[in-house]
Order: C-alpha cells, then sequence, then structure tokens
C-alpha cells in the first residue's frame, strides 16, 4: 500500500481479474469488463471495529475505510446515516411479522441515495485533479452532483431525459448546475455520456468514475447492519434500476461478516423493478441468469434503465443468496407509495412504490415468510416526483372562512360530532 | 464507407483513432474488417463463443442492435455505428 491510496490495492476486472491502477476508468481494456475497487482488507481489519465505528460522527463516512478515496472525504461529509424505522403498521398491512423502513428519502443534502455515491464519486474527483464533474441521470443523481459540486466550488454539467418530473428539473437548475436535458430516455442520454466522457475528460460520475461511485451504495448496507444491532437482517428488498444497489448492499453485508462486524448469518436479496421497465425481475423469474434490454414504459422514471450495466450481477447475487425478483404495475406503485405513506408518515418516490409493491407481492406469495423479518430500502423523496400522485391521493375540499360551510363538511364525515 | 466510433478504451487498439471507417456489409462483417486491421479487437469485443459480450453495447444509428439483427444488422453507406460500455445507474 502507498500513503495516496489509503485502503484501496487496484481496480481489478469483475470478468478477468486483471488490476490497473486507480485511475479515472471503469471499463477492463481486455474484456469490456466492469472494473471494481480491491481493498487491503488486512489492512482494514486491524483499522476498523466496532468501537471505532461507534466513536465516530453518524454520517457515511463512519465506514471510511471501505469506501474508496485515499485520504479524507472533502465532499460530502455529513451524508447519510439515515433513519432505520421499524415500520409496524405497514408490517400489519403487508402480513408479515417483522418490517423495517431504511429511509434515504431523507438523505443530506438531496433527498435520495445518491448523495451516498456523489460524495464518493466527487472526494475522489476532486483527488483526482478534477475541476468539472458530470453525470447522466434519470434525476436524482442529477440533484445531487448539482448540489454537492456546488457546495465543493466544482463545475457540473448533468445530462438528463427531457420528460423528467418538474421537481427533479428544478431541483438541479438551482444549484447552478449546467442542465442539458437531451430528447430521449436514459439509454440514449446514458449512450451519449459515454461518447461525451471520452472526449472532455470531465469526471462523470457514473461512467469513468463507476468504481469509486458504485462503491458508495454499500453505505446504505453498513448502516442498515448497524442499525439492524451488528446483524445482517433475513431480508433485504432493494429497488433495481442498473442493478448496482443491489449488488452493492450484498457486498456491505459480505465486507461486514468477512471483518467479524456482523456474525456468519444466511441472508436474502431481493431485487424490485417496474412492469413498464423489468429486464431483471423478469430473467430472475424465468430462471435465466441474463436479460433481454427493454425500452422502458413506468412512472418509475429513477428506475427506467432498460440495459441495466449490472444487471447480470444483480441476478448473481439473487440466485446465490436465494432471493427473488419482481415487478409491479404503475398503479401498484402507486398503492405502494400510498401505503407507505398512510402507514408510517413516509413520502416516498416512484422507486419507494416499486419496493413497498413488491415486498408486499413477495410476503403474499410466501417468498418472504409472514413469520420473518425484512428491511425496505427506500432510495427518493416523494416531493421529487409529485406528478406521480397528482390526482390519484384525493382532493382538498375548499370551502369560505365560516362555521356554518364547514360543518356542511363534517355532516358528511361525521355527523354525530356536528348534531352535539 | 460506414463510420465506427471507437470508444476511449479500445482507441489504444486502434491506432489511437476515435473514428474508424469500414465498408458496408454487416456488424459481422464490420467487426471482422477491425479485426483484420486492429489485430486483437475481436477478442475484445465477442466472447469464446463467438457472441457479443454482455458488457458491450453496439448501436447502429442511435439504436442498439439487440433491437435490431445483433452481429447481421445491416450496415448501408452512410451508417454510424457506436460502440460503449454497458450502462451504469443514475
Amino acid at each position: 500500500m502507498s500513503d495516496k491510496q489509503g485502503f484501496m490495492k487496484a481496480l481489478k476486472c469483475r470478468e478477468c481479474g486483471r488490476e490497473v491502477p486507480l485511475t479515472a476508468t471503469h471499463v477492463c481494456e481486455f474484456d469490456f469488463g466492469p472494473l471494481e475497487v480491491a481493498y487491503d482488507y488486512e489492512l482494514i481489519k486491524k483499522s476498523l471495529t466496532r468501537e471505532v465505528i461507534c466513536s465516530r460522527p453518524q454520517t457515511m463516512w463512519r465506514y471510511r475505510e471501505l469506501l474508496p478515496i485515499a485520504g479524507e472525504p472533502t465532499v460530502g461529509r455529513q451524508v447519510g446515516y439515515t433513519p432505520l424505522v421499524k415500520a409496524d403498521r405497514l408490517a400489519k398491512a403487508l402480513g408479515i411479522r417483522e418490517l423495517w423502513v431504511k429511509n434515504d428519502a431523507v438523505n443530506y443534502p438531496t433527498l435520495s441515495f445518491k448523495d451516498r455515491v456523489v460524495s464518493v464519486a466527487l472526494s475522489r474527483s476532486v483527488e483526482l485533479g478534477f475541476k468539472t464533474v458530470a453525470c447522466a441521470s434519470t434525476g436524482n443523481l442529477a440533484n445531487s452532483v448539482a448540489a454537492n459540486a456546488a457546495a465543493a466550488g466544482l463545475d457540473a454539467y448533468v445530462f438528463i431525459p427531457s420528460d423528467l418530473e418538474l421537481g427533479k428539473v428544478v431541483n438541479s437548475l438551482v444549484y447552478g448546475a449546467n442542465v442539458i436535458s437531451i430528447k430521449g430516455h436514459y439509454d440514449e442520454v446514458n449512450r451519449l455520456c459515454a461518447e461525451i466522457a471520452g472526449k472532455y475528460g470531465w469526471a462523470f460520475v457514473n461512467v469513468n468514475m463507476r468504481p469509486y461511485y458504485a462503491e458508495g451504495s454499500k453505505s446504505m448496507g453498513f448502516e442498515i447492519a448497524e442499525q439492524s444491532g451488528w446483524r445482517v437482517p433475513e431480508h433485504t428488498v432493494v429497488p433495481m434500476a442498473s442493478g448496482s444497489l443491489l449488488t452493492k448492499i450484498h457486498k456491505a453485508y459480505q465486507e461486514f461478516t468477512k471483518l467479524g462486524l456482523v456474525p456468519e448469518s444466511k441472508w436474502k436479496v431481493h431485487g424490485a423493478q417496474a412492469t413498464g421497465c423489468s429486464p431483471i425481475s423478469v430473467a430472475q423469474k424465468a430462471g435465466l441468469d441474463f436479460f433481454k434490454p427493454v425500452k422502458p414504459n413506468t412512472i418509475a422514471k429513477s428506475l427506467a434503465i432498460g440495459t441495466p450495466a449490472d444487471g447480470f450481477y444483480a441476478l448473481k447475487v439473487m440466485k446465490e443468496t436465494g432471493g427473488h425478483g419482481d415487478d409491479v404495475s404503475d398503479d401498484e406503485i402507486r398503492d405502494g407509495i400510498r401505503l407507505l405513506a398512510e402507514n408510517e408518515g413516509i413520502f416516498a418516490e416512484t422507486a419507494g412504490g416499486v419496493t413497498v409493491g413488491v415486498a408486499k407481492k413477495l410476503i403474499a406469495s410466501g417468498k418472504i415468510p409472514a413469520g420473518s423479518s425484512a428491511v425496505l430500502c427506500i432510495t427518493g423523496n416523494g416531493l421529487k416526483t409529485l406528478e406521480a400522485m397528482t390526482g390519484h391521493v384525493g382532493s382538498t375540499r375548499e370551502i369560505r372562512p365560516s362555521l356554518r360551510e364547514f360543518e356542511a363538511v363534517m355532516a358528511q364525515d361525521k355527523p354525530e360530532l356536528v348534531a352535539r | 464507407m460506414i463510420s465506427i466510433s471507437i470508444p476511449p478504451t479500445l482507441r489504444r487498439f486502434c491506432g489511437d483513432q476515435s473514428t474508424v471507417d469500414v465498408s458496408p456489409g454487416t456488424v459481422a462483417t464490420a467487426v471482422g474488417e477491425l479485426h483484420d486491421r486492429f489485430n486483437g479487437i475481436r477478442d475484445r469485443l465477442l466472447d469464446s463463443g463467438g457472441s457479443i459480450r454482455g458488457s458491450v453495447l453496439i448501436f447502429v444509428n442511435q439504436e442498439d442492435i439487440r433491437f435490431l439483427q445483433g452481429q447481421e444488422t445491416p450496415l448501408k453507406e452512410g451508417d454510424e455505428v457506436s460502440i460503449i460500455p454497458a450502462f451504469a445507474g443514475g
């Protein structure tokens, strides 16, 4: 290990195992396989204990040794450590003994789990000397890159599909980022960004910075394990877009187990998609280890990736852990959002509706047994996707400021109170 | 001619060019022609069974060839081909 690399050893190809230096690159030039950060676990084991973690501030950086930066974090130092909420009312509604909600809808600063990956990607970008950061995004990532780049004094270019929800567009523009709206779906945005990244030499967080960026997702898994009382939950339900988050939560559980921070146990990781963009869950249900790309058509725009880069690896994790994939329709997504809101007071974005909807299906079918305990990963905030729920949550009843008019309303709702 | 856009990862194998022109035919003949001119590139794009690697995406005029005719997708004069790695989330 050199001092400049921290606890990282190299970038390693997930296909052929070849190692390359820790630069801004994401693909193995021998077989196009994705590169992943390799760590010095022996060194980490000497440094990272439960006591050390507990002595640190309550942010994702309390697991700093397992995150891929060489020095100390410089961007997003307050990110993470979101609540793990015991969801008793939702558990009853879904028919399961015990349910927990990992609530990244309140992640700091932009209300989605993307702040985790962005704080890692931008801290590493600063280490590598970049001044301009960029991303291809379905919305949440754009918000997070824009905000964190602003706070770090970096220039930001964010690329989004032109049909995004207004909340996600304004939430990128407000930070002064350059927002480029592409007439096409996310896969087309991503294809363009792959070409732009090759030409402009910026730190594209989910292109050439992807090996570092993706590791940030592990912090959600570390927190779940710590907040569950230093153990891995039996069942974790994770929404899938590219499939990366699911694989990284599994990796987090593996790393904590390997380091002796949690006892050895068996866990299942389940993947949730929207039926309108379900290449991974369809393949899982068919027992395949490869997927067929699709053209997305769903209200869950943050999950609308028809050609998921980590789809193959997500399928592998589900198979290895005995987890299941499933998908839900747009109406079931809205029902899922309502269930979470009405039972737990948590307003999730459409991806959260997907997670709740799929959890409901998996519990109903016994794939997650009624007597077990499960964690649902909620990754984004409902205030950003208001369009999805507008017209589906009832409507206000407008009256003049008159007691008589209010009592006319109450006469319909609770006549026994009016009569008193 | 047909213009093939080469990703940064592969440029080292293609004389550091960002685009390479090939003759009309199919995606398969284009990959063959690339291989003839730049030894070794076929193994970067195809697995040992001759299928395009899962981590490689090929587009003809902005359309993924898996939605067209795969390696048999025809290439005619003026078509644009892009080779890029699979997409990460966002």
